[in-house]
């Protein structure tokens, strides 16, 4: 046998008194696609961290190609031929694609732009891809970023190549042409490292399945052998139950209706153009799109955080007697009090909703504290709350008083969710709740929105991976391009057909009859 | 015609002083680093260039191109040294920048202010310390071309460092818009996280770019002593209003150096208009030297109402940047 690409033996890292990972012992191999897998804090980007240079291992010995490597930096992984693809893209927005691929590299004597291109020409053509050098980063699609951090890596002379989570923010038919430039390097002898959350994708793309558990290596399956369920209860340790449940809508009313809602953006782009939809209670209405066509403009709409154009109606169907109110022209304030709460998860997961210096008590005070009449705070009720919060989510946190910002990304996600619920709304709006949640914390969320459902709440879900919002929504609502191209009943369609109204717009607006 | 000419000449030199600030500051902006100490650093420039011309001056038998040589390396040395100790605080400690700006520039008015009146003491009083020596060195004209008519007047009766600050502009824009170390810069002063990840030594970057961004600085400060104000020394902050036009000028020049060229002798040109426009009474002149203040914030809503992104400051300006630990 071939001495595997990287060899791993014994590495551990900690952070203070915390255990990332500890004695890990495994292999990479030439020609494969390994996929790594893990709940969230089990380890593996700091894992492979060490590997591209960003850690340094407390302990253990690293081989590459069977000889023993000191990576001190990320310049140093490149000489190894390590290469990683961050979740969050390491570019210059403003530098077009060529700068950003050959940035910091040293200048060779007599190096032309021309040669360098036709380098970048070579890669692609062996791999597949399209990529347009003078573009700049600001007018890229998600997409185009990530091809562009794979040149990047790819023009160093990168053949081990580690991916976090790449699919993260792909449409799916932008994740199958991802694949297919996979498999493009694997055939090309490359060793390739893919860490993702979704078991479906793992076993379609990868040839070995290793599997961290809370910071120690677990074992490796051939991915021929493994199953969502086998890989599941190794992750985690014991025996999940992997259904998302659908019960059917219970007398649904209607409780908002959305009428020719636009948004003109701050650059006086048309962000949304004409939506108009329902929501009813006790449904969770999913809605698709790949990301920026709109999806935060029109949650934040009816949440009074958004200016809307003239026309434009929103209005609120209270549940048993009340009086339709109009929503647009009410301030974010009124709007919350008539029972009507939005949680969104941005890119960096703070920094919408919760103040990442301050604790759980003082988190969930944000959100009520004008209730108090007293001039002085009265952190009681909140503090029984946060405490309530905490067991019933099951949050891992020293203590309600510890700045949320010390809690790893699912804890935190889980104390934004589990506030917007406590204030008992009527319409619960969450966008990105799931973001980069394992998938033991994704199913606790998916069940408490369930829950919301069956208590009669309008859910509004907004959600990136389409195989969840299928499982899960009731309707879904596709957009596209600021507007609404489809609405489907959530039982009986196919992800190929939401992926393909999320890309092609196929509704034009009135105005373009016959063009 | 006369007026004219003697109104150009008065921006141009006045110019010449704030575009070594701008030059300077432009140069450590692009790093990351808002040096609000850009009025410090002059006083300090200025001060080191009139110490050292002093000292050897009053050595007795000076020679005028020595002298110019000293008090050049003692401007370059004491301004380059306060642009390191405003690295250390922000770059090593990651001490707020805005605040370190300031103190800085306190504390290089301080510091000029202290000397300068020590040194006049030395000189025998107030108003008695002058550097004619070095002075008339830095305002040595070319011979042949002084005496080309309207001309000569125009662009040869200056000192070599009015020139020399045209040349370091174009040469600084080479070298930020078109040479690989210069896209490296650019890229710590906009993604510092990115810029490490493939292998650039942000540390070394901003330190380099603040220090020598800090000697350029300096010089604006020698030039104002030894050609502005004639080898002779004044506690009357005039240096440190210029020092915050200086950063005016960054803006307005939307961070490229060859802009900033125009842009100083524009500055020059509206704030001494008011020298050669006759019948205003002093209350209107006050308001004409607002002119420069005027024209940055007008350049400021025009370009933030343009939303063009290379139009706007370094992305991660007066942020500090350390590679991401839990």
């Amino acid at each position: 046998m071939t001495t595997p690409a990287v060899q791993l033996e014994n590495i551990s890292k900690r952070f203070g008194s915390v255990i990332a990972n500890a004695h890990v012992t495994m292999d990479i191999r030439h020609g494969e696609i390994l996929s790594l897998l893990g709940e969230n804090g089990s380890g593996k980007t700091t894992l492979m961290n060490m590997l591209s240079g960003v850690y340094h291992p407390d302990e253990g010995t690293i081989l590459i190609n069977g000889e023993k490597a000191s990576i001190n930096a990320p310049k140093d992984a490149y000489q190894y031929g390590i290469g990683m693809v961050h979740q969050h893209f390491k570019l210059v927005d403003l530098f077009t694609a060529y700068e950003n691929i050959v940035l910091g590299l040293p200048v060779k004597k007599g190096e032309r732009k021309e040669q360098n291109e036709e380098k970048i020409r070579q890669i692609c053509e062996n791999y597949g891809f399209e990529i347009d050098l003078e573009k700049k980063v600001y007018d890229m699609t998600v997409s185009e970023k990530q091809t562009l951090e794979i040149m990047k890596v790819l023009y160093r002379g990168a053949d081990i190549l580690i991916l976090d989570e790449p699919t993260a923010v792909l449409t799916p038919q932008e994740t199958d042409r991802l694949f297919e430039v996979l498999r493009n390097m694997r055939a090309d002898g490359k060793a390739i490292v893919i860490i993702t959350h979704k078991l479906h994708e793992v076993l379609e793309i990868s040839d070995r399945v290793a599997i961290l558990r809370k910071g120690e290596f677990v074992g490796c399956i051939p991915t021929a052998e493994a199953t969502p369920q086998i890989l599941t209860e190794r992750m985690v340790g014991k025996k999940v139950e992997l259904q998302i449940e659908r019960p059917l809508p219970q007398s649904p009313e209607l409780r908002l209706r959305v009428r020719h809602l636009n948004v003109i953006s701050e650059y006086g782009l048309p962000v949304l153009h004409d939506v108009s939809f329902d929501v009813y209670s006790g449904e969770i209405l999913g809605i698709a799109g790949i990301s920026g066509c709109g999806q935060k403009e029109l949650l934040e709409s009816i949440a009074g955080l958004q200016k809307t154009e003239t026309g434009s109606e929103v209005t609120f169907f209270p549940a048993g007697n009340g009086t339709d109110t109009p929503l647009i022209g009410l301030s974010p304030r009124q709007i919350k009090k008539l029972g009507i709460s939005l949680s969104f998860v941005p890119e960096d997961r703070l920094g919408m909703g919760l103040v990442g210096s301050m604790g759980m008590v003082d988190n969930m005070m944000l959100k009520n504290y004008d209730e108090c009449s007293s001039f002085f705070t009265n952190r009681r009720t909140p503090r029984e709350l946060a405490e309530k919060v905490m067991i019933d989510l099951d949050i891992v946190t020293p203590g309600v008083f510890t700045p949320v910002r010390r809690l790893s990304g699912g804890n935190v996600q889980k104390v934004l969710v589990g506030r917007e619920i406590a204030s008992a709304p009527s319409v619960l709006m969450t966008a990105y709740a799931v973001r980069g949640l394992d998938i033991n914390t994704s199913y606790t969320i998916y069940h408490l929105l369930n829950e919301q459902k069956m208590k009669g709440v309008a859910v509004i879900y907004v959600g990136e991976d389409l195989d969840v919002l299928l499982a899960l929504s009731d309707r879904i609502l596709v957009l596209c391009e600021g507007q609404v191209n489809a609405v489907l009943d959530g039982r009986t369609a196919t992800k190929e057909q939401v992926g393909l109204y999320m890309t092609h717009l196929e509704r034009k607006d009135g105005n373009s009859h016959g063009a | 015609m006369d007026r004219i000419l003697m109104l150009i000449q008065a921006a141009v030199t006045f110019g010449t002083v704030i575009l070594y600030g701008s030059l300077g500051e432009i140069l450590t902006e692009k790093s990351g680093h808002l040096n609000l100490g850009v009025p410090g650093i002059m006083y300090i420039g200025g001060i080191s260039g009139l110490a050292g011309a002093y000292f050897y001056e009053s050595a007795g038998e000076p020679i005028a191109f020595v002298s110019m040589l000293i008090s050049l390396l003692a401007a370059l040395a004491g301004s380059a040294l306060a642009g390191l100790l405003y690295s250390f605080l922000t770059v090593t400690l990651r001490a707020n920048q805005n605040v370190t700006g300031l103190t800085l520039t306190i504390f290089g008015a301080g510091v000029a202010n202290f000397y300068g009146a020590s040194l006049m003491k030395l000189a025998g009083g107030v108003g008695q310390i002058s550097v004619s020596v070095t002075s008339s060195a830095y305002r040595a004209t070319i011979p042949f071309l002084r005496n080309i008519p309207v001309l000569s007047t125009l662009l040869f009766r200056y000192g070599w460092l009015v020139y020399v600050a045209v040349v370091i502009a174009f040469v600084m824009h080479h070298f930020i818009y078109k040479t690989r170390t210069g896209l490296n810069l650019r890229a710590v002063g906009e993604n510092p996280a990115t810029a490490d990840a493939v292998g650039i030594r942000v540390t070394r970057y901003k330190y380099l770019a603040t220090c020598i961004g800090s000697a350029v600085c300096g010089l604006g400060g020698l030039f104002y002593v030894m050609d502005y104000t004639k080898g002779t020394w004044a506690n009357d902050g005039t240096i440190e209003r210029l020092g915050w036009l200086a950063v005016a000028l960054v803006i307005f020049s939307i961070w490229r150096p060859r802009n900033a060229i125009w842009g100083a002798y524009l500055f020059g040109f509206l704030y001494w208009m008011y020298m050669y426009i006759s019948g205003l009474s002093r209350g209107s002149q006050e308001l004409f030297k607002m002119l420069p203040y005027v024209v940055t914030l007008m350049v400021l809503i025009f370009v933030s109402l343009r939303k063009k992104r290379e139009t706007q400051a370094p992305s991660s300006l007066g942020l500090s940047y350390f590679r991401e630990d839990r």
